[in-house]
């Protein structure tokens, strides 16, 4: 076991080129996959939150009960679509990296719109009369309560990209975890382990916790400094 | 748009009365202070007049319309500002009004400098003060050129050289020709506000008097008592 982390320790300290592929493979794609989950997940939870029509409460309980999709059934769902005979085929995405980024779009997109809706919905309520009687439409308030929650909504995207980046059943069957052209940090970590390269599987989850937790230590002051400079 | 006239307003959330036939006509002139105990509906009656609430009765008309004519605006108790300088949280409000930027910005740089708040415009406005916010939400109605401002307890935990700025503020808002209507608890700001007074109990107008007429010789029980700050009011009233 001390000699497993002591490899580890070593595939990391001699930057092992392969090792290095794979994290970058995966910060492209979940990064990317994050990018297209605020586009769309910022304004749709925002848009919900401010919104008034009828089934407006299924739609946020569908929405919330999205968060916990599993995501092998993501990967099958996006598997059939992007497969030759689905209908995005004619793309030949299968088994790229643009594959996983759109397998992992689908599992941010509901965390994120959820998780903004929530948050915009309570600044939502304390700024509707102001905002009504100011003459602020709906469309115009969900750019400005987007912008006034920044700081909190910054959750929401940690959240996302921890989803991201820890998921390993999706981006398993759409990329097919080919070895330097679609293999991530979590593929590589559960071929490996089966394999028996436990030090090249622990090493890989080192750097995944460590971007992660690395990640949120960043937010966290850089919120903390926001909010001082802010209020 | 004035006189407004408000008969028989009826206010019951759930079956709880709040506001009862209400009757009540303003001028479009002057500061109208709401006086009266808490829980008897004076910000209820705001809110029902900004169209926040919906009535369960009677009829507000304004003039001899049913839709205020003019501008209106309001000023909350805890006002709303966003996570933005003060210059912003200005200048976002005349956004729906039709203005281009640079008469946006202008009057921004007016009202700002009215309410003497300009040296801070580049700061956050939630950085603050209690009584700084209150006067940047003033500052913001104001550059709105209400024809009413309703004022829903300006000065609630202000202190007293705070409360002096936010009345000049007001004072000079009613001199541009803005009819202000606006609820407190303080006897002491009524009396140097008000033009005329309009007493609430029971979720309805006890007395609508001049302000001076009020104060020398409140008419009903009920006034009577909030004035002599009798505890608990209620039982002097209900004698």
């Amino acid at each position: 076991m001390t000699q497993t982390l002591l490899d580890a320790l070593s595939l990391l300290g001699s930057f092992d080129h392969r090792l290095l592929d794979i994290v970058a493979l995966s910060l492209r794609v979940s990064l990317t996959a994050l990018v297209i989950g605020a586009l769309l997940g910022l304004p749709l939870g925002a848009g919900l939150a401010v919104a008034g029509f009828r089934g407006r409460g299924a739609l946020i309980v569908a929405l919330n009960a999205l968060m916990g999709l599993p995501s092998v059934v993501v990967g099958v769902l996006v598997y059939l679509a992007l497969s030759r005979s689905g209908p995005l085929g004619s793309y030949g995405l299968l088994f790229s990296p643009a594959a996983m980024i759109v397998a992992q779009s689908v599992l941010v997109v509901p965390l994120i719109a959820a998780v903004t809706r929530q948050i915009v919905e309570d600044a939502w309520r304390d700024y509707a009369p102001e905002l009504s009687l100011i003459g602020i439409s709906r469309l115009q308030a969900v750019a400005l309560l987007l912008a006034d929650c920044r700081f909190s909504l910054s959750v929401a995207m940690l959240a996302g990209l921890g989803r991201a980046m820890s998921e390993v059943g999706a981006v398993m069957i759409v990329g097919g975890n080919i070895d330097g052209y679609t293999r991530v940090m979590t593929t590589a970590i559960a071929l490996e382990t089966s394999k028996g390269d436990l030090a090249l599987s622990i090493a890989l989850g080192l750097v995944l916790m460590a971007l992660i937790l690395g990640l949120n230590i960043a937010v966290h002051f850089i919120r903390g400094w926001a909010l001082r400079r802010y209020g | 748009m004035f006189p407004l006239r408000i008969a028989a307003l009826r206010f019951a959330p759930e079956g709880r009365v709040v506001l009862d036939e209400l009757d009540l006509v303003l001028p479009g002139e002057g500061i109208s202070v709401i006086l009266g105990p808490n829980g008897t509906g004076k910000t209820v009656l705001l809110r029902l007049l900004a169209g926040l609430l919906p009535a369960h009765g009677g009829s507000i008309v304004w003039g001899d319309a049913p839709q205020p004519a003019g501008r209106l605006a309001m000023v909350f108790q805890q006002p709303m500002l966003l996570r933005m300088s003060v210059f912003a949280n200005v200048e976002f409000a005349l956004r729906p009004q039709a203005m281009n930027s640079a008469e946006r910005r202008a009057r921004t740089t007016e009202v700002l400098e009215r309410v003497g708040l300009a040296y801070r415009a580049r700061d956050s406005a939630r950085l603050l003060s209690g009584g700084e916010r209150q006067r940047l939400a003033l500052a913001r109605a104001w550059a709105m050129r209400p024809r009413l401002l309703l004022l829903d307890e300006p000065t609630a935990s202000l202190d007293p050289s705070a409360t002096e700025a936010v009345e000049r503020i007001i004072r000079e808002i009613r001199t541009e020709g803005a009819k202000v209507l606006m609820t407190t608890h303080n006897l002491g700001q009524a009396t140097r506000l008000a033009d005329d007074i309009v007493f609430l109990a029971e979720g309805r107008v006890q007395e609508h008097e001049p302000a001076q007429r009020f104060f020398a010789h409140p008419q009903s029980p009920a006034a009577r008592a909030f004035m002599q700050g009798e505890l608990p009011w209620r039982i002097a009233f209900d004698h």
